[in-house]
């Protein structure tokens, strides 16, 4: 639910990074954070475990500047991969205005990339929203590991409708930006 | 608004001047510092008083899933939802109210004032609040916002590929 502010001329919108356990999400936004200039991000926030698995939700807020009058901003989210942590990851999708899947691509993973994906349908739709009508990538990670399956496979299991997909090595930045800036796009186009 | 997706929402400098008259008669009522609004989403509507020396986009995903977190424990225990919640601090307390399933208040106060005086005060600026954004989300569902000025997409697609590079 992108929330546009005519009163403070502020447009924010909410993304949200999915996948299963150990994916690479919070990798993801830590390299971010990294990575981009200072004054256009905040603070990156992680409600974590002590053996930093996301419990709650990271969160980091990105700045665009001021598009035709309008501060541009968004804020990204990951939520907890683990299935444990369900009720935490559908309350992260409330109002959400683009998707990032984040799968893991080791060929024994392949199960638990299924399982996240037919859970976030799942908790999607709860909210009344369809997966199909939300700006959607995918990123397959790790692709620097030896025990890969194709990217064609990861395909026709995770993308039967073939929105963008990149991959990705979250550690090096492989593909972090890449994914990144095709969400964004499409949610700034959903706003046009 | 997006067919399937979540529903965008706006509210322009009439519904923020109603919204900022409800607030800071609270203020001045309940002697409280500072009143923020934040939607279920995590997003600062708009902050009244003191001007928060934090950082409020943190704050104000913070206090939504505190919220929401609250919401799940509300059921499990068979309630159907907590309408407030009250955190209270050595010297700076907040208390947070539900408007309209939509929205919360979060009102920030230290002990120039009293938690009784808060929260009364509170009662009051959610019954005005609940009416101004019935009328905001009413008019949201009827018709579309004013539409962004020609050219916002290009512009910031353009930002975008700048931004987030290498």
């Amino acid at each position: 639910m992108s929330m546009i502010n005519y009163a403070s001329r502020e447009i924010n919108c909410k993304i949200v990074y999915y996948g299963p356990g150990l994916g690479g999400k919070t990798t993801n936004l830590e390299y971010i954070y990294q990575k981009v200039t200072p004054d256009t991000r905040g603070k990156l926030i992680s409600l974590a475990t002590e053996t930093e698995r996301t419990l709650f939700f990271d969160f980091l807020p990105v700045d665009l500047g001021t598009i035709r009058g309008f501060k541009t901003r968004f804020h990204l989210y990951t939520v907890p991969g683990q299935v444990y942590y369900n009720a935490s990851r559908k309350l992260i999708l409330k109002g959400v205005d683009g998707v990032v899947f984040v799968a893991d691509s080791q060929v024994e993973r392949l199960d638990a990339n299924i399982e996240a994906m037919h859970n976030l349908y799942e908790n999607l739709a709860e909210y009344g929203y369809d997966l199909r009508q939300i700006p959607f990538v995918i990123q397959y990670n790790k692709r620097d590991l030896p025990n890969v399956s194709p990217v064609e496979e990861l395909n026709q299991h995770l993308n039967p409708d073939r929105v963008p997909s990149y991959e990705g090595v979250a550690t090096t930045g492989v593909g972090v930006f890449d994914t990144l800036k095709a969400v964004a796009k499409l949610v700034i186009k959903s706003l046009g | 608004m997006t067919p399937g997706g979540a529903p965008s929402w706006s509210f322009g400098p009439s519904d923020s001047q109603r919204i900022e008259e409800i607030l800071s008669n609270l203020l001045y009522e309940s002697n409280a510092r500072c009143a923020l609004l934040v939607d279920r989403t995590g997003q600062l509507v708009t902050t009244v008083g003191e001007q928060p020396n934090f950082d409020s986009a943190a704050f104000a995903s913070l206090t939504a899933a505190d919220f929401s977190a609250n919401d799940q424990l509300a059921s499990l225990i068979g309630e159907e939802e907590f309408s407030s919640l009250f955190h209270q601090g050595r010297t700076e307390s907040m208390y947070l109210a539900d408007i309209g399933k939509r929205l919360i208040l979060v009102v920030l106060f230290n002990q120039q004032t009293t938690l009784g005086l808060v929260r009364i005060k509170i009662k009051d600026a959610v019954i005005g609040l609940n009416k101004a954004f019935e009328d905001v989300f009413g008019r949201a569902e009827d018709e579309e916002g004013p539409a962004l000025e020609r050219g916002f997409v290009d512009e910031a697609e353009d930002e975008i590929d700048r931004l987030f590079r290498e």
